[in-house]
């Protein structure tokens, strides 16, 4: 099962752990009904709807309130780390959470403990605790867009807003933001860049990289990264490599967000709707692909 | 447990303190002041020296979380003792990006300051969009922020908490700079 952690912007919206649905445009978690805008409630969104296609299990999640005090974040690492011990998942995804190195180390304690240990992916505040809590390799995937990389590969910023200068992102530096941030031990064993175009690299180098269909309208759409992290989650749970899962998952965004046919006012919820049809196409591509190569 | 093992080994004193940073202030007094404010407020903050490049003449420094930055300054400039600067604990040199880049796609204007992104429909001046960010608080200022005119849209600084919201209110006075002229 795969298990998403994160935030909602709400500040009085409870610790809520459990199995999440999707009807029509909204969440529900344990009665709660959870508006589908930009952040996690986006990522379990298109979580779901790439899961339905790919025949997995809802999503279980663990949300809490928070908007940007850190207080539901810190409840919520606290809940971490008493009760994931005690769970199974196969893949846990984390997301928007206050970036906390001390809190960060003692969820990691605990899922040192998880038997047998799950599959690690963290996008957005908690890949930043990971990054400055030096503990970067312990995670399977990042999902870093360009300016997060770039984030990544400066051994010395503790956030993206302190990046250096001569470090800065730019698309035409990407490999070699991705190498520095392997030198430093600041990635995960894969990552999934997100830009104009999307790179899957490990620590050998640049495995992968998807530029097409390019939709330079998806650039302002918050949330379209979300989606992207909430695809590759899914796909990881639906037991396929990591390294596969990133390339399948930058596919299926970008086609969804062309199917979407967005503006720079395109809200994300747009874009979510078309990944079961995106998911569908690029799957049976997939399949296409594995069967003439065992006919060989 | 090997990866219980990894986890130990690296998990030193300066791995600790990177997300934490500096306030530095004019004079002793401030940063008593300062840090009854906040500790009011119930932050977990220290006083500390300060590292012999940030020295003012002043000899303490209070450290706090970097990450609630935005909010931390709020409320010390709320009680009229707002900090000289902030630096990360990490490296006090280090300094905000502040660099902007500008996308224009016909009918809506996006700004990026650091990792966040502004966009706004230039017809109507309304705010379209707001992308990038990890802090928890970037859903929040999407939420308050969008639809909304740039002109009547809360200030990211007056209700966000972190530096991804202090980023979003760089691009915010960008954009209000370009399109807003007094």
């Amino acid at each position: 099962m795969l298990a998403v952690v994160g935030t909602v912007p709400h500040e009085d919206f409870p610790l809520v752990a459990g199995e999440v649905l999707m009807k029509e445009e909204t969440l529900i978690l344990e009665g709660r009904r959870i508006p589908i805008s930009r952040g996690t409630p986006a990522l379990l969104a298109a979580t779901i709807s790439a899961g339905e296609v790919l025949g997995n299990s809802a999503p279980f999640a663990y949300l809490v309130g928070d908007i940007g005090t850190g207080k539901g974040s810190r409840r919520l690492y606290d809940h971490l780390t008493k009760h994931l011990p005690k769970m199974t998942f196969e893949v846990i995804t984390f997301h928007y959470l206050q970036p906390d190195v001390d809190w960060h180390n003692r969820v990691l304690f605990a899922l040192g403990e998880m038997e047998p240990k799950p599959v690690l992916i963290a996008d957005a505040g908690f890949m930043y605790a990971a990054k400055m809590s030096g503990q970067a390799g312990a995670y399977d995937l990042f999902t870093p867009d360009v300016g997060e990389l770039a984030f990544l590969a400066d051994e010395q910023a503790p956030h993206p807003f302190y990046t250096r200068g001569f470090i800065l992102h730019e698309e035409n530096r990407v490999q070699e933001l991705i190498e520095r941030a392997y030198e430093h031990d600041n990635a995960a064993h894969c990552l999934l860049v997100k830009g104009k175009q999307d790179y899957i690299a490990a620590r050998q180098g640049v495995l992968a990289t998807v530029d097409e269909p390019l939709v330079e309208t998806l650039e302002p759409v918050g949330g379209t990264g979300d989606t992207v992290t909430g695809i590759v989650s899914a796909l990881v749970a639906s037991r396929i490599s990591v390294e596969e899962a990133a390339l399948l998952a930058s596919r299926v965004n970008r086609l969804a967000g062309l199917y979407a046919d967005p503006t720079p006012a395109t809200q994300v919820i747009e874009i979510i709707k078309h990944i079961p049809r995106a998911m569908t196409e690029i799957l049976r591509e997939r399949k296409t692909k594995i069967e003439s190569k065992n006919a060989r | 447990m090997a990866f219980l093992d990894f986890l130990k080994k690296k998990h030193s004193q300066k791995e600790r303190t990177r997300d934490r940073g500096f306030l530095v202030f004019e004079n002793t007094s401030e940063v008593i002041r300062a840090e009854n404010v906040l500790r009011s407020e119930g932050w977990d903050v220290k006083v500390k020296g300060p590292p012999p490049e940030i020295r003012t003449g002043c000899d303490l420094v209070i450290e706090f979380p970097l990450i609630e930055e935005l909010n931390v300054r709020r409320v010390l400039e709320k009680a009229r003792v707002a900090p000289l600067k902030v630096v990360p604990v990490q490296s006090s040199l280090l300094e905000p990006v502040n660099l902007f880049q500008t996308k224009d796609f016909g009918e809506y204007l996006m700004i990026r300051a650091a990792n966040m992104k502004l966009t706004v429909e230039k017809k109507t001046m309304t705010i379209v969009n707001v992308s990038g960010g990890g802090c928890p608080d970037v859903p929040f200022l999407a939420q308050e922020m969008v639809a909304k005119p740039l002109s009547d849209a809360p200030a990211p600084k007056s209700i966000g908490h972190t530096l991804c919201g202090y980023a979003l209110q760089l691009a915010y006075e960008e954009m209000i700079h370009r399109c807003l002229p007094s």
